[in-house]
This record gives C-alpha cells, sequence and structure tokens, in this order.
C-alpha cells in the first residue's frame, strides 16, 4: 500500500500540472464516447428509417432483378407466386412493381422509377393511402427532395411516359397528390410512386411484381422458384459499409486527441524522472527497489486516467445526457448527401462503448506513463543522490 | 357497245378498283426512304433553352440493321462515334477512350442533348414490316398534295403503338409524321420542310424533329450531302471500328 499512496500524494503535490493533465485527458475521454455515441446513433436511426421505409423484414426479389443494374430492370417482374401471394393478402407482406418511366416536369424530361404499390399496404412507412382515390386521374406520391429537383407540388400534373410489358409506350397524366416527408432518400430521387392496381392495368402486367417486402421482423424465408430471398444482412450491408467508413474516419479525430493527451503524460513523466532524481536516490537508499520505483512512476502516471475519468464524468454527463435527449442539429446540405438521416442525429451511448473507452484511456495512459521510466532500471543510487542520471 | 363504253368511263372515277391502298402507299414510301446502303454527312441544329448548337456528323447506313455515324464538330464532340447493329448500340467518346453500350433507360436519353432519343436511332425504319396502313384523308402539306396515312401496329411489341404520316402523292415521301403513344397522346413528330433530287432520288433533306412532351423548338436535322449504293467495307459496322 506504500506505493499507492505515495503515488497519490506526489499526483496531489503536483498541483495545477496534474490538473492540466487530467481535463487534457478527460477532453480525450468525452471525445471518444461522444463520436462513437454519434456514429451509433447515425447507424441505427440510418438502419431503423431504411427498414421501416424500404426493406421491411427483408424482401424478396424476382430472380432477374438487380438494383444496380437498371438494364435489367424490363425484365425483372413476376407473376406473384402462392406463397407470397398468402402472405400480400394477410397484409404480412407488400408487392412492389418497378418500371422505368421518363417524367416531363416544367417541359424538361426526367429519368424516373415508376414504383406501384397497394395504397392500402401497411407493412412499410410509406404513406401510401394517399394513392387511395376515387378520381379517374392517375394519383402519385414523391418524396420531399424529387418534389424540389423536379419543382413538383401536390395538386400538380405531371406527363409520365412509359413503356408496357411488350415495350410500346404509353403515356398518360398523374397527378401529384401528396409530397411525403422522408429521410429515406433511397424511397424519393427520383422516384415515382403510384397505386399498384393501376400500374398493372397501364402496364399490362396482371398479378406480377418486382419486389415483396416482408412485414418487420418476418420469420418467412421459404425457398421460392424464380424468386429470391434478401434478409436483412444482405439488404443492410451498403448501409452497414458506409457506417463502418464513417467510423473509421471520425475515430481519425479522437485518435488526435488521444495522442496529444498521451503526449502531455509522456512529457510529464519524463520532466519528474528528471526533476526528482534526488528523491529516487534517497527512496532507493531507503531500501526501495528499481521496479518498485518504476511501479510508483508507472501508477502516477496511471492515476492521470483515473483522474480524467472523474472529471470527465462530472461534465461529460450531463453535456452527453443534453445532446442525447435534444440531438446534434445537422446542416441543412446534409439531407443531400443521399443518408436516411432527417434533421437530427440522436447520440446512443451503450455501456460498452463507455466500458471500453475508460479501459482503452487507462491502458494506453499506463503504457505511456511507463515507457519513460525504463531509464530508472538503469539508475545508480549514489548518482540518484548527487542529482546525476545516467 | 358504245353505250357500255361510254358508262364504264363514266363511272370509273366513282369506284375504287385502282385505288392505291394504305399498305402499297407505305410499301412505296418505304423503297423511297431506305437503300441497301448510304453515306451522308448532316448537321443536327439542337435549339435548347440556352441557345442552339450545331452537330455536323458523317452517318453510314446499311440497310436497316446497320449504321455508323462519326462526329465531326463542334470540336467538343468530334471524334465520338456510335455503332447500331441490330437493336443494339455503341458510343465511343474520345476523351475518356471508352466504348459504352447502350441499353435499357439509356436508350430513352436523347442524343447529344437533341429531341431524338437514342431508341429513335434502333427503331426499324421499315414501317411497311410494323404497321397496317389506312388512307384516313387526302390534304394539302407545305403545298404539296398528301395522302393521311394512319398506322396501327401490327404488334404488340411496337414502340410507338400508332402514327400519322402525310405523304407525298408524287414522290412518296413523308413530309411530316406524328407518333403516338397507346393512350393516344401525341409524343414525337416529324416535319420535312425540303425535299431535294439527289442521287437520282428524292431525299428529305430539311426537317424538324420534336419531342411533343418536351419544351423547345425541337432539333432540326439538314441533309448535306448523300450518296446512295456505294460500297461501305464491312470493318465499318464492327466495334473495333468505334475506336479506329
Amino acid at each position: 500500500m506504500v506505493i499507492p499512496k505515495l503515488a497519490f500524494r506526489n499526483i496531489w503535490g503536483a498541483g495545477l500540472r496534474t490538473w492540466l493533465n487530467v481535463v487534457a485527458l478527460s477532453f480525450s475521454f468525452v471525445a471518444i464516447i461522444f463520436l462513437q455515441g454519434l456514429y451509433n446513433g447515425m447507424n441505427n436511426q440510418m438502419e431503423k428509417a431504411t427498414a421501416d421505409a424500404q426493406y421491411g423484414g427483408g424482401q424478396y426479389w424476382q430472380s432477374s432483378y438487380d438494383p444496380y443494374d437498371p438494364l435489367t430492370l424490363n425484365e425483372a417482374h413476376g407473376v406473384i407466386p402462392d406463397d407470397l401471394l398468402k402472405l400480400v393478402d394477410d397484409k404480412k407482406a407488400v408487392p412492389i412493381l418497378i418500371r422505368q418511366a421518363t417524367i416531363y416536369p416544367n417541359g424538361r424530361f426526367q429519368n424516373v422509377l415508376l414504383k406501384g404499390i397497394p395504397p392500402e399496404q401497411v407493412v412499410l412507412s410509406v404513406p401510401s393511402l394517399f394513392l387511395k382515390t376515387d378520381e379517374e386521374t392517375i394519383p402519385a406520391l414523391i418524396g420531399n427532395r424529387m418534389a424540389k429537383s423536379t419543382g413538383l407540388k401536390e395538386g400538380d400534373y405531371i406527363t409520365v411516359r412509359w413503356r408496357d410489358t411488350n415495350g410500346t409506350f404509353d403515356a398518360n397524366e398523374v397527378k401529384i397528390v401528396k409530397v411525403m416527408k422522408t429521410n429515406v432518400p433511397e424511397i424519393d430521387n427520383a422516384q415515382l410512386w403510384i397505386p399498384l392496381d393501376k400500374m398493372r392495368i397501364m402496364t399490362e402486367m396482371p398479378n406480377e411484381a418486382t419486389m415483396i417486402v416482408l412485414e418487420k421482423d418476418s420469420q418467412f424465408n421459404k425457398s421460392i422458384a424464380n424468386w429470391e430471398y434478401k434478409d436483412l444482412d444482405f439488404l443492410m450491408r451498403d448501409l452497414k459499409a458506409l457506417f463502418l467508413t464513417k467510423s473509421i474516419g471520425g475515430s481519425i479525430f479522437y485518435l488526435v486527441l488521444l495522442f496529444l493527451a498521451m503526449l502531455a503524460i509522456f512529457d510529464t513523466q519524463i520532466l519528474s524522472i528528471f526533476r526528482r532524481k534526488k528523491e529516487m536516490g534517497t527512496l532507493m537508499a531507503l531500501g526501495m527497489t528499481r521496479s518498485k520505483l518504476i511501479q510508483l512512476f508507472t501508477l502516477e502516471g496511471a492515476i492521470h486516467a483515473v483522474l480524467a475519468a472523474v472529471v470527465a464524468a462530472l461534465y461529460g454527463i450531463p453535456l452527453l445526457t443534453w445532446v442525447a435527449t435534444n440531438g446534434y442539429g445537422l446542416p441543412e446540405a446534409t439531407d443531400s448527401y443521399g443518408f436516411a438521416l432527417g434533421n437530427r442525429i440522436f447520440p446512443s451511448y451503450t455501456a460498452g462503448l463507455v466500458v471500453g473507452t475508460t479501459l482503452l484511456v487507462l491502458i494506453v495512459t499506463t503504457i505511456v506513463s511507463f515507457l519513460p521510466t525504463r531509464k530508472i532500471a538503469k539508475l545508480k543510487p549514489t548518482d540518484a543522490l548527487r542529482g546525476k542520471l545516467t | 357497245m358504245k353505250l357500255f363504253i361510254y358508262l364504264f368511263i363514266m363511272i370509273i372515277p366513282f369506284t375504287n378498283i385502282f385505288a392505291v391502298t394504305g399498305n402499297e402507299i407505305l410499301k412505296k414510301v418505304d423503297d423511297t426512304i431506305t437503300s441497301d446502303n448510304k453515306i451522308a454527312i448532316s448537321k443536327m441544329i439542337i435549339h435548347g433553352r440556352r441557345g442552339s448548337r450545331t452537330i455536323e456528323a458523317k452517318t453510314w447506313v446499311q440497310g436497316v440493321e446497320k449504321s455508323f455515324t462519326e462526329y465531326l464538330s463542334p470540336a467538343r464532340e468530334k471524334g465520338t462515334k456510335m455503332l447500331k447493329l441490330q437493336d443494339q448500340l455503341w458510343t465511343y467518346s474520345p476523351q475518356t477512350d471508352r466504348t459504352i453500350r447502350i441499353a435499357g433507360h439509356m436508350l430513352r436519353q436523347s442524343v447529344m442533348g437533341s429531341d431524338l432519343s437514342y431508341e429513335d436511332y434502333t427503331e426499324d425504319p421499315k414501317l411497311v414490316n410494323l404497321y397496317n396502313a389506312e388512307i384516313i384523308a387526302e390534304e394539302m402539306f407545305n403545298q404539296r398534295a398528301c395522302w393521311v396515312l394512319k398506322l396501327e401496329a401490327q404488334k404488340s411489341d411496337i414502340t410507338y403503338h400508332s402514327r400519322k404520316i402525310w405523304v407525298d402523292k408524287e414522290r412518296y415521301i413523308p413530309l411530316k409524321e406524328e407518333r403516338f403513344a397507346k393512350s393516344g397522346k401525341l409524343l414525337k413528330s416529324l416535319v420535312i420542310n425540303k425535299v431535294e433530287w439527289m442521287s437520282d432520288r428524292w431525299v428529305p433533306v430539311e426537317m424538324l424533329f420534336k419531342d411533343q412532351l418536351q419544351q423547345g423548338k425541337g432539333t432540326e436535322f439538314i441533309v448535306e450531302s448523300i450518296e446512295f449504293n456505294v460500297n461501305i467495307p464491312d470493318y465499318v459496322f464492327t466495334r473495333a471500328a468505334l475506336k479506329k
């Protein structure tokens, strides 16, 4: 118990120098937890919003469908098989028919994806009920990004040109019945949602769909001929890869912070060893071994991390709690980056994150504290007493 | 006997026993506008919102299935090439030194910002193979007597479900054309403003192509020179020729 007592006394005695190191290190604690929490929150928000609006609990794709290959989209449709039709009838799945089309907003032309969805569906968070109208005109739903890029607003009529299943052109007017506010660009950018039954008539594709979206937490994953099951892990793969890239990019920031804090600890240790040679000689003369001395100086350095954790908790807990409650506002332009984020990110801190960060800083600080003390191993007590360091 | 001959002469103008049918006119139109092969130098004037651009191109055509186009000017487009083999289309850009196959939705993109889409390039111009024609009127257009033909697609997989064409009665050249969607909506129009006698046949040399769903003045197409039935080497219609 002598070494911890001595270590605490020395740390306390160093006064302002200790507290400067502790405060600098506490910034690292808070920054790491805040940034990681921010990325966790971002990831959770993106996953939830995308699953709610786009992926549901998994999807069945018609075997020709490949979202990254527009050349095959014309062939990507088929009659819904009985197994999936039963789920659709039970409102446990929603069929979506996708075709390419061209719209002519303000006399310009723009290629879009025409998506047919049953208005009464409850599987996805797309506000498809707005498509349920008795009007003759084809009702259409667009997202806020699409509305912004095309200059369309609710009540506007727009000409749409598409090809039917045989490849023959057809064109008609559609009415924008709703501009939906959505965080998910994948259901918004260059997309026009119309009632599935109307789209089937327009394209001469009765009872057909391009994909079937299952309800959330659906356990249905039966193998079906000409339809491929895609689970959420597969569907979210790109999103997770994006999150990982962002997370790695963000970690550079806090690694720089941590490096600066460690530099301060390292300098303090070097200075201590240089200035406290006589003290070391005295302790050795009184019978303290070199290894005990190394332990003492290493512990002094490590205590900085413990104190930093306490200080970080003092101001970090209220600060991070406030941010988690009120969210972190994103600049306006972020919306156009293509992330399903919305206007604010709500950080998510887990126990693992807090404990992991504390252990990381503690271990790194201990190692950094230990490195300069290796010089003590070569110290001769007589030289130390005279203030020499060999 | 004299009475019989007299009656026969009187009746002929009111019968259609020798009248030409829509499909016969259409066949003659195809025969007039298509040839075994041709080499043409043409200008495309694209009237956009911010002004007009002129693109000059040389085109080699063999039958209705093979064509090769090389853009000659402006400097920015010079060297860009386009190859059509049946219903497949490739473009080559000298800036990127890459050949791209145009397919799917890209076929609907406009060529160089004009009113023509890539699929307008790829369609089979032998109308008699695709449509049934019916004479619906006889009208004057650009001071020329014309038959107005209504074309209805023979099959369900034809790009334009119906067309209306104004055919010059004397020269069998379509002077105006309108292309419709299944719903009856007018999609595209073509007006031929000038026809000239070149290389022993009547050739439309100035025309205006317009996407009727878009705003704008359309795209003018001017044929500067044309040669028919010339010998075009086979290698011209290969993908390797795009990079030459």
